[in-house]
């Protein structure tokens, strides 16, 4: 019994943070068909931010119940420029080109967003716990876990459900689906495909940039989280069907229980349970749980 | 080498005569002085540690510090002690700096060796570096010093009859040993012990001996929970429930850097550390950076008796002193053991009296040495793996003068806890230790 608990809350623990770090990544390549590798950069650009400005804060004294606001401002300011910076600076002149060349082009960027980081905020690690540490631990049958993990279960439920009422029950959402389906005749029908692409990746590198701003306060930000995250935000939306969001919270959940499930119960297999459960899935299901549908070209 | 005094002598001396004269009288101070007057005369060093990616803040950068300031050191004779002397036998160290976070450090090495044309290299931090690297090395028969790395499978089972690779620091077995024998002689319960390692070399070999060692000492004790995440996974959620779950009276970890920052921030936050005696055997690296968040209690190691654990002297005063004048923080271990590595070869060289390849192996080869943590001796592997003494301590802040120190600490001599020669690690502790020497 214990151990099904444990399972169930780490595992969701897990998910939530794996959803929050892949769902920008997803939103990307449904809207752009861009296989987006900079993403762990704008991961690690909110994390640094998020890190950073905590430090700052808490060292004036003050409470540490703003740094719950600090947070999510970090993400925003730090997705906003590095997103629009990116998009304009660099992609809307790649738009059109095969997805492969755009994979090398993210690569790239995703290599000097990582120099970025450490001209920006050097090599040493930044620790800023206080965020995760001040709200407490709840027990559950006799297991201590923190609040704040509970937080950011909440955090990605909330994110998952706006971005699915956004999608589907505004005009915006649904002009988006459109473009998303078809971007010539979105063209034709004279949506502004352009600014949907810009809004949409600097939307996406937000989310990425709110992934690390929140894990922040329970890691060590230092150079090289960037790497770690992009791969397993890969398997996160592999699993689910590139470019669907349900499917990213679905495949993270499944990641993130499979995890959990080999921790407590066979330890040797932390290390491939993730890609063991994706081949599994990709066995049966070649594009994911919840891949766009695909035309069938003639 | 480059020794450019020859040649420019070459264009004077036009007569056979002439030059044979002028070699002679060259080298006559050579065979007077123990150390050759060589100062024209350049070694190329290539060192490499990681100075990008995670292990870069903790463990790279600290190295790569201590090299830099050391080579400035040995080179100006500024060192104290019998390292007064310039260079290696004279000659001026000239660095090549190469980052290990590389997914091609074979290739990395190879260029060292064929296009930069080093003498020889010092570096790897990873044991995963070390194991791919030291048959490289002995391939290229270039000399090269691992000064870090900790799994005792290089010369245990990689290569087990070394000419060119050293390993100037002690192996991951007396970090284990000296942690079992810590928690006993300090009345901590070690009947049900736990592990959160990572899932490489380094991590499997900690482990290893470390539970070894309890049996040993315990041998009714119990493993509760084994856990081995992979390197730099950031996220231990789960690991932590499964050691709060299990109930383990003893966690031990050999975690370093982002992956010891986090799960002390997680275990932490749990009261991880409250429920258990937490053995981190590289915690030292932390311990300053980390100040109160370091949860009280932690019995912290450094992989040797490095940093606070090093013993009083002259050469440990003249290190920390002039490290944290030129980079404003303490040295930690991994800044020690470069010290260490670069002092050990200036001996070999200075007692070779030159730089020539094999002439420094010979003196290196089996050598004892002074660093800034105390005496080093290459005792293991045919004389090419170091053993020294080593120390671990009870961590405890000081939160009126927010400072950080060690309490508790016990000193275990090198023989204590490393294997004689020609005995492997595990066979030695299984064999409850045979020939070990403590006082």
């Amino acid at each position: 019994m214990l151990t099904t608990v444990a399972i169930t809350v780490d595992g969701l623990g897990f998910a939530a943070w794996l959803f929050l770090s892949s769902v920008g990544l997803t939103l990307i390549y449904g809207v752009m068909r861009i296989l987006n590798i900079a993403h762990g950069g704008f991961y690690a650009v909110g994390a640094y931010a998020s890190a950073w400005a905590i430090g700052l804060y808490t060292q004036t004294g003050n409470t540490i119940a703003l740094t719950y606001l600090i947070i999510p401002a970090a993400a925003l300011i730090a997705g906003v420029i590095s997103g629009l910076l990116i998009e304009r600076g660099v992609l809307r002149f790649m738009y059109g080109r095969d997805e492969v060349l755009m994979v090398l082009v993210t690569y790239a960027i995703f290599l000097i967003l990582e120099d970025v980081t450490k001209l920006i905020w050097g090599t040493e690690s930044y620790i800023s716990y206080q965020p995760a540490y001040f709200l407490g631990t709840i027990d559950v049958f006799g297991i201590p876990y923190t609040v704040y993990k509970f937080m950011i279960v909440a955090v990605a439920l909330v994110v998952g459900l706006t971005l699915f009422l956004v999608l589907n029950k505004t005009r915006t959402g649904k002009l988006l689906l459109v473009v998303i389906e078809d971007r010539e005749i979105s063209t034709a029908l004279g949506i502004n495909v352009t600014l949907f692409f810009t809004v949409t990746f600097v939307v996406g590198a937000t989310l990425g940039a709110l992934g690390g701003a929140i894990t922040a306060p329970e890691i060590s930000v230092q150079p090289g989280i960037s790497a770690e995250i992009i791969v397993m935000a890969f398997a996160v939306i592999v699993i689910g069907g590139m470019g669907s969001i349900g499917g990213a919270m679905i495949g993270a959940l499944i990641v993130g229980l499979a995890r959990a499930a080999s921790v407590h119960i066979y330890p040797p297999a932390e290390l491939f349970s993730i890609y063991l459960v994706m081949a599994a899935i990709l066995a049966v299901k070649p594009y994911g749980l919840f891949a766009l549908s695909q035309g069938r070209k003639i | 080498m480059k020794n450019r005094t020859l040649s420019r002598l070459g264009t004077v001396f036009k007569s056979k005569t002439a030059m044979a004269l002028a070699v002679s009288v060259l080298c006559l101070p050579a065979a007077v002085l123990p150390v050759s007057a060589q100062e024209d005369e350049t070694v190329t060093v290539g060192f490499v540690t990681f100075l990008s990616g995670g292990a870069a803040g903790p463990f790279g950068i600290p190295a790569r510090n201590a090299a830099e300031l050391m080579i400035g050191a040995i080179n100006a004779g500024d060192v104290p002690g019998q390292y007064n002397t310039p260079g290696f036998a004279g000659a001026m160290i000239d660095p090549i700096f190469v980052d290990e976070a590389s997914d091609q450090r074979n290739a990395d090495f190879q260029r060292l060796v064929q296009r930069d044309e080093v003498d020889m290299v010092v570096g790897y931090i990873s044991s995963g570096s070390c194991l791919s690297i030291a048959p490289e090395a002995e391939r290229l028969e270039v000399l090269t010093v691992l000064f870090d790395c900790g799994t005792p499978q290089v010369f245990e089972e990689v290569v087990t009859d070394p000419q060119y690779t050293f390993r100037t620091g002690g192996h991951a077995t007396m970090d284990s040993v000296a942690a079992a024998r810590y928690l006993q002689e300090t009345g901590v319960d070690i009947s049900s012990i736990a592990g959160i390692n990572q899932n490489y070399a380094w991590g499997h070999d900690s482990w290893r001996d470390f539970a070894a060692s309890i049996m040993q000492l315990d041998p009714g004790s119990e493993v509760a929970t084994e856990q081995f995440p992979r390197i730099y996974a950031g996220q231990y959620g789960s690991e932590v429930s499964a050691l709060l779950t299990n109930r383990p009276n003893v966690v031990h970890s050999s975690f370093w850097g982002g992956d010891m920052e986090a799960f002390i921030i997680q275990g932490q936050g749990r009261g991880l550390f409250d429920r258990a005696s937490v053995v981190l055997t590289t915690g030292e690296t932390a311990m300053h950076r980390l100040g109160a968040q370091m949860p009280e209690g932690t019995i912290i190691g450094a992989r040797g008796p490095h940093g606070d654990l090093a013993p009083e002297s002259e050469l440990n005063t003249w290190f920390r002193d002039a490290y944290f004048e030129r980079f404003g923080t303490l040295p930690t271990y991994p800044a020690y053991k470069m010290a260490q590595a670069l002092l050990g070869l200036k001996s070999a060289a200075d007692l070779a009296g030159t730089i020539e390849r094999d002439a420094v192996i010979d003196a290196l080869r089996g050598l004892e040495w002074e660093g800034p943590s105390g005496t080093v001796t290459m005792a293991l592997a045919g004389g090419h793996q170091a053993i020294q003494d080593t120390a671990y301590g009870t961590y405890h802040f000081d939160p009126e003068t927010g400072t950080s120190s060690l309490l508790n600490i016990i000193r275990y001599d090198a023989e204590c806890v490393n294997p004689p020669a020609g005995v492997p690690s595990l066979e030695w502790i299984e064999s409850g230790f045979e020939g070990a020497s403590c006082e």
